[in-house]
């Protein structure tokens, strides 16, 4: 398991290198922005890999209510971790292109308030988790990480359901979408290197729950057998 | 120029710093399983 994870590390660390060199080096400058623009191979990247971590939050979160499996849970928590992770990133990147770009650092329009939102739902959840001890605090944040989905859904859909302030979709966005190919080509390499860099982070910070999960298990094993030695 | 190593600047030290802290999450682990082990 380990060098599966060693080899996964090192072909991570050759596309993040890679993206880098393509982002800075090997894409055209862009006309009306200048080199500011090169801030995009990193921001929706980012922003791609949160947008996967909340659904999968979600889902592992409905399957821990049916089925009380505490390696779902544990799942869960990577998930989310891993995913306010990658949306600070996007929080943080996103006015310093905005700055020189619109002019000011940040506006309330429906994409920027809704992953805002969506930040402060998901440090919400890892709040419930770190600080409430014992009892249904999984099942409660499982319930409570269902309505944060709901968001990442809004922020995704933001800029095609309403005008805002934020650029209108790349791709996929009508006729005058999309970008040059040799801007594609340093814009996938970063959206492959982040995703699996995320996905690296989810395998960690999974690897890292439920070792712990087993240790709390060891331990309250440990007391019960005391507590019973104790009444003996 | 100065906004887009910021940007990038900021990208990493986001990811260094979560990856200080997991590394952190898991020296406390080995801590604890020490301790399990000794009692």
């Amino acid at each position: 398991m380990r060098s599966k994870f060693a080899i996964f590390a090192l072909f991570t660390l050759a596309l993040l290198s890679w993206g880098l060199y393509q982002a800075l080096v090997g894409a055209p400058t862009e006309a009306t922005m200048g080199p500011v623009q090169r801030i995009f191979y990193y921001h929706v990247p980012n922003a791609w890999v949160m947008e996967l971590c909340f659904p999968l939050n979600f889902l592992a979160s409905i399957i821990y209510l049916i089925t009380r499996k505490p390696a779902v849970d544990a799942f869960a928590v990577a998930t989310a971790e891993v995913g306010v992770v990658f949306c600070t990133v996007v929080l943080l990147t996103g006015p310093i292109w905005a700055r020189p770009v619109w002019g000011i650092w940040w506006t309330w329009d429906a994409r920027l308030t809704s992953t805002l939102v969506l930040w402060l739902i998901y440090i919400g959840y890892l709040m419930l988790r770190k600080l409430s001890t014992g009892g249904p605090n999984p099942v409660l944040a499982a319930a409570f990480a269902i309505f944060g989905c709901l968001d990442a859904v809004f922020v995704f859909m933001a800029i095609r359901w309403f005008r805002t302030q934020h650029p209108q979709p790349v791709f996929g966005g009508g006729a005058n979408s999309g970008i040059d190919p040799r801007m594609m080509h340093a814009f996938l390499i970063n959206m492959l290197a982040f995703t699996c860099y995320g996905a690296m982070l989810v395998w960690i910070r999974y690897t890292l729950e439920r070792t712990r999960q087993k240790v709390d298990e060891a331990h309250a094993m440990k007391s019960l057998l005391h507590h019973e030695a104790g009444a003996k | 120029m100065k906004f887009l190593y910021a940007a990038y600047g900021v990208t990493w030290a986001v990811h260094i710093i979560y990856l200080l802290i997991l590394t952190r999450g898991f020296g406390r682990l080995r801590d604890d399983i020490k301790d399990l082990e000794r009692d």
